[in-house]
């Protein structure tokens, strides 16, 4: 996995030494258990041996080791995966000392990192928790043509270093009316937003170039991490709307050969081909977001498009300006589930599709052999406006008893 | 749609007085959900010009040999909603001059045409009350609309029996309307402000009835219809301090309030509850996006349920959007509160908040004909709004493909007309 080898060598060690020593084991029964991997399971078991997926199966089938605790639930999912958050960035309080998500005094800050500003104790963290997210991407918000980077953090820990576990995920981006600036800062027009990205690639292409052949050359931290979207190293994390921008964020990607991850996309429905095609994924936006500005023709059945479509897809919570100040996936995939997707592609969007997309299929997104023992409980079916969440376990750990 | 528009509308041009409907409608087999009572299985509700003729079960509601029928079979049949603060139509309030406006109408500035008229009707809502914005203690009067197919707002407006557009007033206090003077810096320099208009209304009133020849004032005269219990306030208001300031001015001046989000309802439930004053609670996804929006909490609806007061919602529309009105309802629900009252909080206990409660938001004989169709149970997330009608008008068919971009979103539903308020970070 790219991002995983990022770990590697972004920040090695210390992460690794620091991730929490408290994974446990415990096994879940529920009356279905939907594994995002294949047909559920009813009246099954999950067991997870030191933080880890051991077995899931019919409880008929698996044995529960002697003196496991014991979680009963009538519907058993995976840990949600929030595909793309401002949570621990966006603090819930809405004033200047806890929005951490959008530096504006330059247009391209690609050397933002997403881990110095992250807030563990930020209240949203547990509200989406609550209802069943256990792995967030998160970081810098839409709103500058490069706002910053961002991370994937497990929803617990104490600190950014106790929660995250890919702590450089992508660069956000953005294009379209989102990326311009009034009073005459630059970008004030969708063109030269391009313009200054590109322009900005260039200089980043040339100091990979450089540092290549003269690596005491002195570093540059934007340009070092735009370069890592250069090297195919991170993705461009782009946030448009519009049909033609989104193209046009298409033509910045092929010149540049960047992996491009498409967010937002509200008018995606229109250029289905041509997505396909440049086989670019889609973090579309919240099923419920507001429909207006450059997202006024957005539908609630975009996201069955694009599946429709053979698109990779995974549905997000997104920025949220106000009230509400986030969004929960949970609910987003209901609403995705109640506009003609089934119960399980809406359960994909919000679990095993965005894990892929992210790249950490290999450690969430599925109730799998080998995998986190990440697990969301619930009362009936999740997305019931009227059940509940009872229950949510990372890595073996119940993190939350709360019904909610 | 398009023809029933057309229908209405030549109907309105050239013969005002004709009732609506010729010949009367029935609707059979459905599973009714009076609100003023417990449901009919298999029920009948007959509409003739617009208004209820009967209803209840097949046995004991004759259907006119004349009627048209339509079997809704599996179908669940209910008040249309009645929605108790919406922005719906972009309309604006008072302007940054002054704190207290009463003489601005909301009316004056509402585009009928906006497409948030439609996404309303598909949603399921039938009568809305628009406000203007909550930045000032006073910005103004709302107006009560139902959602009919129309041109003009005349032809949404809901008229009192002495034939005015019916509305309230639009007052607020907490932060959003702090700012540097002529607006207050304080709570206690709101409520003073507040106070002191309400003190010159009452002298206005004296004046006016001494001498028939005083000039009139506009904002005073206002402000006077809430002191003479003739325009009920609705009033913004979010922290549990400035929830009970504004019962305290509502007992000093003895004017009809509804207090609106009540963000810590649940801390001064009892409170409310004593003052027998009516809440219209919001439900959004998570707390705060606000400092007094903090403690915002699905639980709200339970708590003031619990304590006895009685509870409508509303969207705030675009805070939240009308096509998803029935699930604050659910979610409220979720938190505990009693699906019973949930329901009347979408219809008759708001329809009540508006003084609308002897025409609309339960289905009883006599009532404007507004109900919406449901395929399946009102608090289910899987359930779709498949028509709404307003006065026995179809004005929402999910079936007509015009009508379904508007309950899906999708190229050319967009808004043509937000309103001022978001974005400039004054809540309403």
């Amino acid at each position: 996995m790219k991002l995983a080898a990022v770990i590697a060598l972004g920040l090695s060690l210390s992460w690794l030494l620091s991730q929490p020593a408290q994974a446990q084991s415990l096994a879940v029964r529920g009356k279905v258990i939907h594994t995002a991997a294949g047909d559920p399971v009813v009246d099954g078991v999950v067991v997870v041996v030191d933080g880890k997926i051991r077995a899931v199966g019919p409880a008929a089938e698996v044995v529960i080791p002697d003196g496991f605790e014991i979680l009963e639930a009538q519907v058993v999912t995976p840990g949600l995966v929030d595909a793309h958050s401002v949570v621990g960035l966006a603090g819930w309080l809405n004033v200047p000392h806890d929005q951490d998500q959008l530096e504006r005094s330059e247009a391209m800050q690609p050397e933002l990192r997403a881990i110095d500003s992250y807030n563990p104790a930020e209240p949203l963290i547990d509200w989406v928790r609550g209802f069943g997210v256990t792995t967030l991407h998160t970081g810098h918000a839409p709103g500058a043509v490069i706002s910053g980077q961002t991370l994937i953090a497990k929803t617990r820990g104490r600190s950014v270093e106790e929660a995250v576990f890919v702590p450089r995920a992508m660069i956000a981006a953005t294009l379209g009316e989102g990326a311009v600036r009034g009073e005459k800062k630059a970008p004030g027009t969708r063109s030269k937003a391009v313009a200054l990205l590109r322009s900005e690639l260039l200089r980043a292409q040339a100091y990979v170039a450089e540092r290549e052949e003269k690596p005491d050359k002195g570093r540059d931290l934007r340009l070092e991490s735009l370069g890592m979207v250069l090297q195919g190293e991170l993705p461009l994390l782009l946030t448009v709307h519009r049909a033609h921008d989104i193209l046009t964020a298409l033509r910045v990607a092929e010149e540049f050969g960047i992996h491009l991850v498409l967010d937002g996309a509200s008018e995606s429905y229109l250029v289905l081909d041509e997505l396909r095609e440049a086989k670019t994924p889609v973090l579309v936006h919240p099923t419920m977001r507001r429909a207006w500005g450059e997202a006024e023709n957005l539908s609630m059945e975009t996201a069955g498009a694009l599946l429709e479509a053979g698109i990779e897809v995974a549905l997000q919570s997104g920025y949220e300006s106000y009230v509400p100040k986030t969004r929960v996936v949970l609910f987003e995939a209901a609403l995705a589930a109640s506009n003609g997707l089934s119960f399980s592609q809406a359960l994909e969007l919000i679990t095993i599709r965005p894990a892929r997309i992210l790249g950490i299929a290999d450690r969430v997104g599925s109730l799998e052999v080998g995998k986190d023992g990440d697990l969301a409980l619930y009362d009936g079916d999740p997305f019931e406006y009227t059940s509940h969440c009872i229950g949510v376990v990372i890595e073996g750990v119940r993190v939350s008893a709360e019904v909610r | 749609m398009i023809f029933a528009l057309f229908t209405l509308l030549s109907l309105s041009a050239n013969a005002p007085e004709t009732p609506r409907q010729a010949r009367p409608t029935a609707f059979v087999e459905a599973r009714i959900l009076p609100i003023s009572g417990p449901p009919i299985d298999n029920g009948v509700l007959v509409v003739r010009d617009g208004v209820i003729a009967h209803v209840g079960p097949p046995d004991l509601t004759p259907i006119p040999a004349d009627a048209v029928v339509h079997n809704v079979r599996g179908m669940v049949l209910m008040p249309g909603l009645v929605d108790t603060h919406s922005n719906i139509g972009g309309g604006s309030g008072a302007d940054s001059t002054d704190p207290i406006q009463p003489e601005v109408r909301v009316l004056d500035s509402i585009n009928v045409r906006s497409s948030s008229f439609q996404r309303a009707q598909a949603g399921g809502i039938t009568t809305v009350n628009v406000m203007p914005g909550s930045g000032h203690l006073v910005s103004g009067q709302t107006v009560y609309l139902k959602l009919r197919e129309g041109r003009r707002l005349e032809d949404l407006s809901i008229l009192s029996d002495e034939g005015m557009p019916m509305g309230g007033l639009k007052m607020a206090n907490g932060t959003n309307s702090r700012r540097d003077p002529p607006f207050p810096g304080t709570r206690a320099k709101s409520a003073a402000l507040v106070r002191k208009a309400f003190v010159e209304a009452r002298e206005y009133l004296l004046k006016r009835e001494d001498d028939e020849d005083h000039p009139r004032d506009l904002g005073l005269e206002v402000l006077g219809e809430v002191l003479e219990n003739k325009r009920v306030v609705h009033h913004h208001t979010h922290r549990h301090d400035d929830i009970l300031t504004v019962l305290r001015l509502r007992e000093e001046f003895g004017f009809r309030v509804v207090l609106h989000h009540v963000s810590d309802a649940a801390q001064v439930a009892e409170e409310i509850a004593r003052a027998q004053v009516p809440c219209s609670i919001i439900i959004v996804d998570s707390p705060g996006g606000k400092l007094e929006a903090k403690n915002l909490s699905l639980e709200n609806g339970r708590a003031l349920e619990e304590a006895g007061a009685a509870v409508a919602f509303h969207t705030d529309d675009w805070i939240t959007d009308s096509r998803h009105f029935l699930r604050s309802a659910a979610l409220a629900v979720r938190a505990g509160m009693s699906r019973d009252k949930a329901l009347a909080g979408l219809t008759l206990e708001a329809a009540r908040m508006l003084d609308l409660g002897e025409r609309t938001g339960s289905l009883e004989v006599g009532k404007d004909a507004d109900f919406i169709l449901l395929d399946g149970d009102p608090l289910s997330v899987y359930t779709k709004v498949v028509e709404t009608w307003v006065e026995g008008v179809r004005v929402f068919d999910r079936n007509d493909e015009e009508d379904r971009l508007w309950a899906t979103g999708g190229f050319g539903a967009g808004e043509d007309s937000p309103p001022g308020c978001c974005g400039r970070g004054e809540w309403e």
